[in-house]
């Protein structure tokens, strides 16, 4: 117990972590794709992540919940050094979360007022969480390196969500706006692909620990196929984004399913580089745990409401799911 | 600028959790209010009931959403603000917090979509159900808050190792003495709040001659909510005193400025604490009053002040928030008892009650933050009651950094805050120009989300 305990923790921490980088960095996404729309075009935009954004920020909530939960030593570490991200990006948050009511509540007047602060809001907890992302590998410190690391997963990440947004809006758009997305999502897979690329050349670089995790035999042979999937999903990717018929056909999930996978894998290194560290070089997850009794009380919680937040999850999908149109109380 | 950076941590926690009370106070409220709505709707099929809930359901929208975001700032400032706090007391912390995310903060949030804008797409059975799950879930999430908090104000079912809090029965954590109280305390302050804001709101519309029938039906509804549950909540408080002078004597003494211990000790309508000199300047007292309303008996003995020198909360304040939850609290008895005599006896309400009831439209924030403000505030300079000190906890940000960032949530808040009431009046304003109330019943809103 006391060995797998915060192991369980850990990967549910992850998994909840990764869950919110594919679900908000949808909307996040298409939040920074607004000003590209025409007006009423960014209705629909807005439309297509409504019923879900709400629910898609809570796994966020989750996976600092269990950080909290289950490493409050590691928290509080965590959380004070990245004070600085994490209110700006907060903020971030507050303002997109309001926006999708302001912007039609607060008046016509004030429309572009509000879906100016949905952009900016969007792109700056993009940013943030990208900045976050880069501390935490590089094991919270404040050199120079690795402030520049956190520079690059601060562009990297938002890059990322770009496309996850553009994912989403090709398979709950059509017509024009379709057509508008078929084009942002050409353009924004070079950047995202740049960015992963640099981040992960970069990554051993800034990190001798996590070097050491990759280049050595046999690691390096286990772990080869992550680097190998990753980039043939990317250049799948690619190829999808040039076949219009596709594209405009049954089957346009697919390039957004690769973009997840494409995480997924981003996830699993991630992961490995850090395991068993929860705060880099620093702190192991069982240092940080808390007791075992508080664990198991927990447990309880989480092996009853996991399984059903997944199925009403699959419920609330199922009952949106086709094509965004504008929304309405009715 | 050499603020205190405890000082700062605690303002800026105190803007973010005063900010994030004012919405789920409403939302927690008009949740169950949208369920009845909706069901009287569905049980006569009168046009008018679904008019109150397509209007009011854009405002629970609003208000969920600005409880969401103000919301998950705070899960993230237990540990940027008070760090030692998740390291000493994250055995109770964090197993509470994440029953409320587990249990229901998913709930809400997901089930929210269908209840907003799934109406078409799922069955009238299946949105309710889903209305219910949101209206549910609001509440469930108040359960485990106040639990936590609760336990902050009595601990009990614990033991300390090597300073940390290791539980010893869940039971006991949870049901901590003074849990049922705060529960019911807030759960009443919730529902008063959105009575009040229907009311209120309603009474503005009827006073600019908006959407005449269906209003005055919602104004109804608020009215009478908030007549029943004003002597409630007041006989609730009353409850809550008394547990709290058995468990936090320190915090009764600075709520009532009394100083010495003693039998017979009066009430203190109005008065100025002076903490320097332990005394008050200028009271107003009622004889026996303090010990007849906490024992309950004109002989009851109150601890004073003086008992607790250096480990009481300062008592200016917590006097001074008290009395404002108070007055409200009578006012809003005084008012719902009026307005609802006038409604209900002589079917019509007057323009001065209209105005009353305009005026007190968001009466129920002002005493929700006056009553938080004395129950935490009560509590220091503790943490977690007689076991740990807030200044125990403290992250060590440079007052700088706070001051900055301090400077930005409140700049950003109070911005929200005026959109919020700004974004009300421009729905309040708005009449549902296609409804029609009379014998055709032809309703077709073009209410966009």
């Amino acid at each position: 117990m006391e060995y797998w305990l915060p192991v369980f923790y850990m990967a549910a921490m992850g998994l909840a972590l990764l869950v919110y980088v594919i679900l908000d960095g949808y909307d996040l996404g298409i939040g920074m794709l607004l000003p590209l729309a025409e007006e009423s075009e960014k209705d629909v935009m807005v439309a297509s992540i409504g019923p879900f954004w709400d629910a898609n920020e809570t796994w966020i909530v989750l996976g600092v919940g269990i950080l909290l939960i289950a490493f409050p030593i590691a928290h509080g570490i965590v959380l004070t050094h990245l004070y600085l991200p994490v209110t700006i990006m907060l903020m971030g948050l507050i303002l997109r979360g309001v926006a999708f009511d302001l912007r039609v509540k607060a008046g016509d007047h004030r429309r572009t007022l509000w879906n100016r602060a949905f952009f900016i809001g969007s792109t700056v907890a993009a940013c943030a969480q990208g900045w976050m992302l880069g501390s935490y590998i590089t094991g919270l410190e404040d050199s120079t390196l690795s402030l520049v690391f956190s520079v690059l997963t601060a562009a990297t990440l938002p890059a990322l969500y770009l496309v996850l947004g553009c994912g989403w809006l090709l398979i709950k758009t059509e017509g024009r706006l379709l057509d508008r997305a078929i084009g942002w999502a050409r353009a924004a897979v070079w950047p995202m692909g740049l960015g992963l690329l640099v981040v992960s050349i970069a990554t051993p670089i800034v990190s001798q620990t996590i070097a050491d995790k990759w280049f050595s035999l046999p690691n390096f042979l286990w772990l080869a196929p992550i680097p190998v999937i990753t980039s043939l999903l990317y250049l799948g990717l690619l190829l999808m984004l040039r076949r219009d018929e596709l594209l405009q056909g049954s089957r346009n999930w697919l390039p957004f399913a690769a973009v997840i996978l494409i995480c997924l894998m981003a996830g699993l290194g991630l992961a490995y580089s850090l395991f068993p560290d929860i705060v880099m070089n620093r702190m192991t997850i069982w240092e940080a745990s808390a007791s075992v009794k508080s664990l198991q009380f927990t447990l309880v919680g989480v092996v009853i409401t996991l399984p059903a937040i997944l199925v009403y999850t699959l419920f609330v999908y199922r009952v949106f799911r086709g094509k965004a149109t504008t929304l309405s109380y009715d | 600028m050499d603020l205190d950076p405890l000082l700062l941590a605690r303002i800026q926690f105190a803007a973010n959790i005063s900010f994030h009370i004012l919405f789920p106070a409403i939302s927690i409220g008009l949740g169950w209010i949208l369920i009845y709505f909706r069901l009287r709707y569905t049980r006569s099929g009168d046009k008018a009931w679904e008019y109150a809930y397509q209007f009011w359901v854009k405002v629970f929208a609003l208000t969920f959403a600005m409880g969401v975001v103000s919301g998950i700032t705070m899960s993230f400032q237990f540990g940027t603000n008070w760090p030692g706090f998740m390291e000493k007391a994250g055995n109770v912390a964090g197993p509470l917090l994440g029953y409320e995310v587990l249990s229901a903060f998913f709930l809400e949030a997901s089930f929210l979509g269908i209840m907003l804008f799934g109406k078409n797409r799922v069955s009238n059975r299946v949105h309710l159900i889903s209305s219910f799950f949101v209206a549910f879930g609001t509440t469930l999430s108040a359960f485990w808050i106040l639990s936590l908090n609760s336990w902050m104000q009595t601990p009990t079912g614990y033991h300390l190792e090597d300073g940390v809090v290791m539980v010893d029965s869940w039971m006991e954590v949870i049901f901590n003495p003074s849990f049922p109280y705060r529960f019911f305390h807030m759960l009443a302050a919730s529902v008063l709040t959105s009575a009040f804001l229907v009311a209120g709101v309603s009474a503005w519309r009827a006073l600019h001659e908006v959407d005449g029938p269906a209003t005055w039906r919602v104004m109804r509804t608020g009215v009478l909510l908030a007549a029943v549950m004003a002597p409630l909540q007041i006989f609730i408080g009353d409850l809550h005193g008394i547990n709290t002078l058995e468990h936090q004597p320190a915090k009764i003494a600075a709520m009532e400025a009394v100083w010495e211990t003693g039998r017979e000790v009066p009430f203190t309508v109005v008065a100025f604490p002076d903490q320097e000199t332990r005394s008050n300047r200028w009271a107003l007292e009622i004889p026996y009053g303090a010990s007849l309303i906490l024992t309950h008996s004109p002989r009851g003995e109150v601890q004073g002040l003086n008992d607790f020198v250096g480990k009481h909360p300062p008592v200016a304040v917590v006097f001074w928030s008290f009395r404002v939850m108070l007055g409200i609290g009578v006012l809003m008895l005084l008012v719902s008892w009026w307005a609802a005599w006038q409604l209900f006896r002589r079917g019509k309400a007057g323009r001065p009650v209209l105005m009353a009831l305009a005026a007190m439209t968001f009466s129920g924030w002002v005493a929700v933050l006056a009553g938080w403000y004395v129950t935490e505030i009560g509590r220091q300079p503790w943490i977690v009651d007689g076991v740990f000190t807030v200044s125990d906890v403290v992250a060590d940000h440079s007052s700088a950094t706070m001051s900055g960032t301090l400077f930005g949530y409140i700049l950003l808040y109070l911005f929200l805050l005026a959109s919020y009431i700004g974004a009300l009046r421009q729905l309040a304003k708005k009449p549902a120009a296609s409804l029609q109330l009379g014998p055709t019943p032809h309703f077709d809103t073009s209410a966009r989300a």
